[in-house]
């Protein structure tokens, strides 16, 4: 029997456990990536990884995980794959574990588990605070080795353009291109699985990486797959502003113990440190005594945002709280939180161990993505699957924290196997498609790329409307949405996109064009962020990151219901589908008393 | 020059084959500035001092906050990441040039495979059996993880081996960077069982013998990794190892 002929497009945590499986399996596996993939954003995740492995005698149970996650995710997530996740969680730690994760120990050598927003348990298993990071190594060591027995081709330094489609729908291949030579190739392949991450930068500052543009999926949206619910954006409540971007302080510096507070005057002038205790307001304690500090982020960023905007009591008047760990032994904070601190020292210039830290949400996770099916992380078009944060399947309108590297692990699990049962299931692969198929893919590239480079009467710079698009996206389409205001952002979208037409490219050699590409990515960004403002606007009804104050409930009756968006010659329309609850009825979500 | 402005001069080349040219830009401050901010300034409005077009100039970044390890570049002559590098603490006006001991992409951005090469020739990672459930890993005691851990924090920033004077065009050196990786696995209960292999991968040319001990690789760690432990701790095994081998080889 032929060989299938599978491609992955991104090397973060789904990617590479998906070339990892392929590879297994005794595939060979042609790995695409912007960066190398050590370098890939999962390196970003701090906190930890959720598996109720129950190693502290506290009756934790994948059921409980399961339980938590959907309510988490205001039951908007089709429940069997997040159980199965659940399921799996516990092996994939072990399995982590086996590839020498670092993670931290308890006396006994045993993994030890810390608690995170959302649940009662201590179900976080972490490295420090670069858990992320720690499991990517862990995955990239693996596939080097793979690559060390040529089971694993790595492209790195290419950027994906656009699937390749034979004329019944079938995607047959890749077109990327290089970000060296800027050479533009379609590469064959039966199946291809999309693992492009997250999508921060249509918000502009966001805690994501540069690559996190979501420009792979925009493309394949534009080509035929589903983008599903694309208005559940998660805004994380601690992160330090910045200009460049907003740097995460993870969930876990409150899993170990920091609390969030302000000062209960408006406008106190005191550094935070000579604020006595009782002059200090707990808010998140005071408003939700179960949960404390760990609600889950789109209560605490909520509850933020009030603070600051209704009642004013944002730090000396700034957009500001405080989240503060400095009551926890500096000794303690070294062994679970550097990684953190380090980042709030190098970037701010105080020591957290010393004074509170001043923080402000921010954009930070894309629920939404890619449609899937309920089985094996399918898209709708043939040929074409999708792991990880580019997915919309795991965390249903809000994420849990800790929740992410499971899912983009669980997703990459699921894939690998998935695509190569497909190609073996085809009559006829790839390398029978006729190369005018590719060629034509090839050749309309090309031409994007051409017609950038020959216009030379624009008069826009692509970082402006870029900056400008980050600005509109995070003031009304984040946390707080009105259908006004969104009714707004899509004539703004409408003046950005007449603006990109008029692009001055700034750069036309053929050489490491990093403009070039950046543009690329620009227009497919734009979008995007229409895709995002539709469907919040539709959607009227609050639920989980999605809220509207002018219908403030959540209203299963009209809209428990996955949003679907298409794209048909240029024209985007919604489409929905009922949400699987065929295990856990939805209930009220209220994180006043144990959920 | 006005109070709120300051200068960045840039090294600039397009390809290796094209002469080398500095380009002084004046940027707008403003507090906690990061050098990742003026090259997006510089992109916005590609503008030299003179008033002069130019192209944005090319350069590596992604995760801006000092964990991926794509940004590491030169600035006042010190290999650093351009994310971390705050304006506010640099002198001014502000050089910034590419990592020198690596082959030139274009402007700053520096082509730095041959770190990932070596991981590959020193087989830095723990040969498991399969993804297939089989059960936990190794017990590692706390002091084990927590001597372990720091290693494992490693970006492949290439700022050690930028430093050391080994690295060269005389030389294959692998760098600090590699053997610290190479002391990582073989302190991991399952890395140790096949330490061997990664010891001999450092034996040859380019190995921990090329390593003259001039200690500028723990300074410009970002993540403040004990690299010359490392590499003590790895001519150690070296040693032991040259030793068991020879002794094994005399039956």
């Amino acid at each position: 029997m032929k060989q299938p002929r599978i491609i992955i497009v991104g090397g973060g945590l789904a990617g590479l456990m998906a070339a990892i499986r392929v590879a297994e399996l005794g595939v060979t596996v042609e790995l695409f990536s912007i960066v190398p993939v050590k370098r890939s954003h999962s390196v970003c995740a701090q906190g930890g990884i959720n598996a109720a492995k129950n190693l502290k005698g506290e009756g934790d149970s994948t059921w409980i995980h399961f339980d938590d996650t959907i309510y988490g995710g205001d039951f908007l997530a089709n429940q069997p794959l997040v159980k199965g996740m659940c399921e799996a969680a516990p092996a994939i730690i072990d399995l982590l574990d086996r590839m020498g994760v670092m993670f931290n120990r308890t006396p006994e050598g045993l993994l030890d588990f810390r608690r995170f927003g959302g649940t009662l348990y201590n179900r976080t298993a972490f490295a420090g605070a670069t858990t992320g990071q720690q499991l990517l190594y862990a995955l990239d060591e693996q596939v080097r080795r793979y690559e060390s027995e040529d089971k694993v081709k790595k492209y790195e330094g290419w950027t994906f353009l656009s699937a390749v489609m034979d004329e019944g729908g079938v995607s047959r291949g890749v077109c990327a291109m290089n970000l060296k030579t800027m050479e533009i190739r379609t590469f064959p392949c039966d199946a291809a699985i999309y693992c492009t991450g997250g999508i921060g930068a249509v918000f502009g500052r966001s805690t994501n990486s540069v690559v996190c543009t979501g420009s792979a999926q925009s493309a394949l949206f534009q080509q035929g797959v589903y983008y599903a619910n694309g208005e559940f954006i998660q805004v994380h409540p601690t992160a330090i502003p910045g200009e460049d971007k907003c740097r995460l302080m993870s969930e876990s510096a409150r899993g170990e113990g920091g609390r969030v507070w302000v000062p209960k005057k408006a406008g106190d002038p005191r550094p935070g440190k000579q604020i006595p205790e009782n002059e200090r307001f707990y808010f998140l304690e005071e408003w939700y005594p179960k949960y404390g500090n760990l609600v889950p982020r789109d209560v605490a960023t909520r509850a933020i945002h009030k603070v600051v905007y209704e009642m004013k009591l944002g730090l000396a008047g700034d957009p500001a709280v405080y989240l503060d760990v400095s009551h926890i032994p500096a000794e303690v904070l070294d062994r679970k939180l550097e990684g953190i601190l380090e980042i709030y020292e190098k970037f701010v210039g105080v020591d957290p161990r010393k004074e509170p830290m001043k923080v402000f949400p921010a954009m930070h996770y894309t629920m939404g993505g890619l449609w899937v099916n309920n089985k094996d992380q399918a898209t709708n078009v043939p040929g074409i699957y999708a792991a990880g944060e580019c997915d919309y399947q795991y965390h249903g309108a809000n994420r849990l924290g800790a929740n992410s590297l499971v899912s983009c692990i669980y997703g990459g699990m699921l894939a690998g196997p998935a695509a190569v049962c497909y190609s073996r299931s085809i009559e006829k692969g790839c390398d029978s498609v006729p190369a005018s198929v590719f060629e034509r893919e090839r050749v309309r590239q090309q031409d994007i790329t051409d017609a950038l480079l020959n216009q030379h009467k624009g008069t826009e710079n692509p970082i402006a409307i870029w900056r400008e698009l980050g600005d509109v996206m995070t003031e009304n389409v984040t946390v707080i949405r009105y259908n006004a205001t969104l009714k707004k952002t899509l004539e703004k979208l409408d003046e950005l996109s007449d603006r990109f037409a008029k692009i001055n490219l700034q750069d036309r050699t053929q050489w490491a064009n990093q403009t070039l590409n950046f543009v690329r990515e620009l227009g497919n960004m734009l979008i995007l962020a229409r895709v995002i403002t539709i469907g919040a606007l539709a959607r009227n009804e609050t639920r989980g990151a999605h809220y509207k104050p002018e219908f403030p409930n959540r209203d299963d009756a009209n809209w428990l219901k996955t949003t679907k968006a298409r794209y048909d010659c240029g024209k985007i329309t919604l489409e929905y589908e009922p949400v699987d609850t065929s295990l856990i009825p939805p209930r009220e979500r209220k994180y006043t008393a144990a959920g | 020059m006005a109070e709120n402005k300051f200068i960045v001069r840039i090294k600039r080349q397009q390809r290796l084959d094209e002469a080398v040219r500095w380009e002084e830009f004046e940027l707008r401050y403003r507090p906690h500035l990061n050098i990742i901010t003026c090259l997006r300034d510089i992109a916005e409005k590609p503008y030299t001092r003179d008033g002069r077009e130019t192209t944005p100039v090319s350069y590596d970044a992604n995760c801006l906050e000092e964990v991926c390890g794509a940004c590491a570049m030169l600035i006042n002559g010190q290999p650093r990441q351009a994310c971390s590098a705050l304006v506010d603490g640099l002198e001014k006006p502000i050089r910034i040039e590419p990592l020198r001991k690596f082959p030139l992409v274009r402007d700053l951005v520096v082509d730095r495979s041959q770190m990932f090469d070596s991981l590959k020739r020193t087989k830095c990672w723990i040969p498991i059996d399969g993804t297939y459930d089989l059960g936990p890993g190794p017990r590692v005691s706390p002091e084990v993880q927590e001597a372990g851990y720091p290693l494992s924090r490693c970006i492949t920033c290439g700022n050690c081996l930028e430093i050391c004077p080994k690295v060269n065009q005389h030389t294959e050196f692998v760098g600090a960077a590699i053997i610290s990786q190479v002391r990582l696995f073989n302190m991991h209960p399952t890395g140790a069982m096949h330490a061997g292999g990664r010891l001999e991968a450092l034996m040859g040319p380019g190995g921990i013998k090329d390593c003259d001990n001039a200690q500028n690789c723990v300074k410009v760690c970002p993540k403040n990794i004990p690299l010359t432990e490392s590499i003590a701790a790895v001519n150690g095994q070296v040693l032991l190892h040259t030793v068991k081998t020879w002794l094994l080889g005399q039956d």
